[in-house]
């Protein structure tokens, strides 16, 4: 299937700059009942040691998330690494719902493995999945996350996202007002972290283009923000904008021809986009106030946007052609609303929330525009920058911890949080990747 | 066309002179300034005042108060606020006559807001913050082409830390010579 072949010309290309902020996970609020499952050590067969423990990868990704809770090894009764040496009855006394094994076969002094595994149901004694993974040593990562992204799926129903990635933007204070900055991409996990670009300058806002080639950011090299696209895997930039003053907040439409953009070139910050074949700029909001933080709608037919015309932020929607009066407000309920995005379902809006002036904590939530229920899932104060994983499942986040700052991931219902603490720098902005084939 | 806009803004914004140079006027007189006669001889071809007429060596009290506000160059503003504090206003007018004096200078006003909010949102006020401080220094006799205005947000935080007092000092214009 396409796992596989994408596994085998996935090529690893990128910029050769390392990143010095390795970014580890740490789970900090879990379910009250998750699904027990056993990931038995993938067996070696063939020469030497790998450098990667794929069960392990597997583990972390299903827990992480929240929903499952594997087995201990130590707790296992037998070690099985195919089919035939399955007794599920090992499996039921223990508790188990589920059980995975493989095993990963390396010629001797050859990069290439191949990674077989099966899924088993322990209950209705059925195997669910299985497949043979072919790659290069490099790709065991990869592998790993496309085995958890089968059982995810085969459990939940929902695609598993863990070959996913994200990118960010870390900050280094060198002296003074004097800092460095890194755009950098990692997995979602926020290992094989990689520098995209490497700036003394503010790098802001980085947005993924629709097939997750390119990215589009905000960069201060000549003193002033300007918009580029960067092609991830050559590395190939170029600079989109060069409009008088404020050139901020790329954003990529769905189909992938335009660029929502804002700039201030006629004296406040307005909504425009821009075609990016004709380069053909359109005014999209006109207000003396600040309209900032377009995010598309899904269909690419609306933008949703802040501004604070009313005096203090809050959220609106444009249809793109409308007159640009007319707009309509998606939320009163709070002293400040902002940077708002759809969840795929196009009716549950991500956003940043400050409830009252006497409150001074920013919070990630969501507002159903149509019950308009809002569920407010974190309780940290500098909450921002709210980014959707592909499969809806997820929403990175950026917020303080020890005075530093990290991201954060939840889930929709809140019930799930992990965390991805980097060793340096102040990390910022991540931006969930669509899914990558 | 820039100067047509010049134009534009110098007349448009007169309403808004008139009414501050009243309110200059009913003020106290600028704030006394301590003097420091070494490090004002030492930087007196910077002379700010239109007023000024200096002769060899000697400068006035109101040329060493142009000097002394020329070397405020950080501004700082309320939570929230975009306009200036009253309190800064002859300073910036010193800064604004300099720039009148001397067609050839050239400012860049540098616009930072403290972490609280979105990035973007802070990134749209410190450019508020910046442009309201150039409006001052044209309706105030300087001329938009000396003047740049960039925001960089919360990008740059002057003190990088959670606390009250850093935020106070994070809400700034920097007015950086070019």
């Amino acid at each position: 299937m396409n796992t596989r072949t994408s596994i085998c010309i996935f090529l690893l290309s990128f910029l050769s700059l390392s990143a010095k902020a390795e970014l580890s996970i740490q789970i900090t609020q879990g379910i009250d009942n998750p699904i027990p499952i056993a990931v038995v050590p993938f067996a070696l067969e063939g020469a030497g040691v790998l450098s990667e423990d794929v069960a392990g990868i597997v583990i972390n990704d299903l827990e992480q998330v929240g929903e499952f809770l594997s087995l201990s090894r130590s707790n296992m009764l037998s070690m099985p690494s195919e089919e035939r040496e399955v007794f599920y009855r090992d499996w039921r006394i223990l508790a188990q719902d589920y059980l995975l094994v493989g095993k990963i076969n390396r010629a001797s002094g050859s990069q290439l493995v191949q990674v077989q595994y099966e899924f088993f149901d322990v209950n209705r004694e059925l195997k669910l999945a299985g497949e043979i993974l072919t790659g290069s040593v490099a790709q065991l990562r990869d592998i790993g996350h496309a085995i958890a992204n089968v059982v995810f799926e085969e459990v939940t129903g929902i695609p598993g996202a863990f070959t996913s990635q994200i990118l960010y933007v870390v900050s280094e204070q060198v002296q003074g007002d004097e800092y460095n900055f890194r755009l950098e991409k990692a997995d979602y996990d926020g290992a094989r972290a990689q520098a995209l670009l490497e700036s003394r300058e503010p790098i802001m806002s980085p947005s993924w283009s629709p097939n997750g080639q390119d990215v589009a950011y905000v960069s201060f090299e000549t003193d002033l923000p300007r918009i580029y696209i960067q092609n991830i895997a050559t590395g190939q930039r170029r600079q989109i904008t060069n409009y008088p003053n404020i050139n901020s907040s790329p954003v990529w439409s769905p189909d992938a021809t335009k660029l929502a953009m804002v700039l201030s070139k006629d004296g406040s910050p307005d909504i425009y986009v821009q075609d990016l074949n004709t380069n053909q700029l359109m005014r999209v909001t006109d207000h003396p106030a600040i309209d900032t933080e377009p995010s598309w709608s899904s269909d690419g037919r609306s933008i949703v946007f802040m501004s604070d015309r009313t005096g203090q932020p809050q959220i609106y929607q444009i249809e793109l052609g409308a007159p640009s009066y007319n707009v309509e407000r998606l939320t009163y309920d709070c002293f400040q609303c902002m940077k708002a995005r759809f969840l795929p379902d196009g009716v549950n809006l991500v956003h940043v929330r400050r409830e009252a002036r006497q409150n001074p904590n920013y919070q990630i939530a969501i507002l159903n525009i149509e019950t308009l229920r809002v569920i407010t899932l974190t309780n940290t104060s500098l909450d921002e920058s709210p980014s959707v994983a592909p499969n809806g499942s997820m929403i990175m986040y950026a917020t303080k911890f020890n005075g530093r700052g990290v991201l954060d991931a939840v889930s929709i219902d809140g019930r799930v949080k992990f965390r991805l603490p980097s060793s340096q720098g102040d990390v910022r902005e991540p931006a969930w990747s669509p899914f990558l084939n | 066309m820039g100067n047509q806009y010049n134009q534009f803004l110098k007349i448009s914004l007169l309403v808004i002179s008139v009414v501050t140079l009243a309110a200059c006027s009913s003020t106290s007189e600028p704030e006394e300034v301590i003097e420091d006669n070494q490090a004002a001889s030492s930087s007196s071809s910077n002379s700010a005042s239109p007023s000024a007429s200096s002769g060899s060596g000697q400068l006035t009290q109101e040329e060493i108060r142009a000097q002394n506000a020329l070397r405020e160059t950080v501004f700082y503003f309320d939570f929230d606020v975009a306009e200036f504090k009253p309190a800064d206003r002859d300073t910036l007018t010193y800064h604004a006559r300099d720039l009148a004096a001397n067609p050839g200078k050239r400012v860049r006003l540098e616009g930072h807001a403290d972490e609280r909010g979105t990035r973007e949102y802070n990134l749209a006020l410190g450019e508020r913050r910046a442009n309201g401080i150039m409006n001052y220094f044209i309706v105030n006799g300087a001329s938009r082409s000396q003047i740049e205005v960039v925001s960089y947000g919360e990008e740059q935080p002057a003190q990088n830390s959670s606390s009250e007092q850093a935020y106070t000092q994070n809400r700034r214009v920097e007015v950086v010579n070019r």
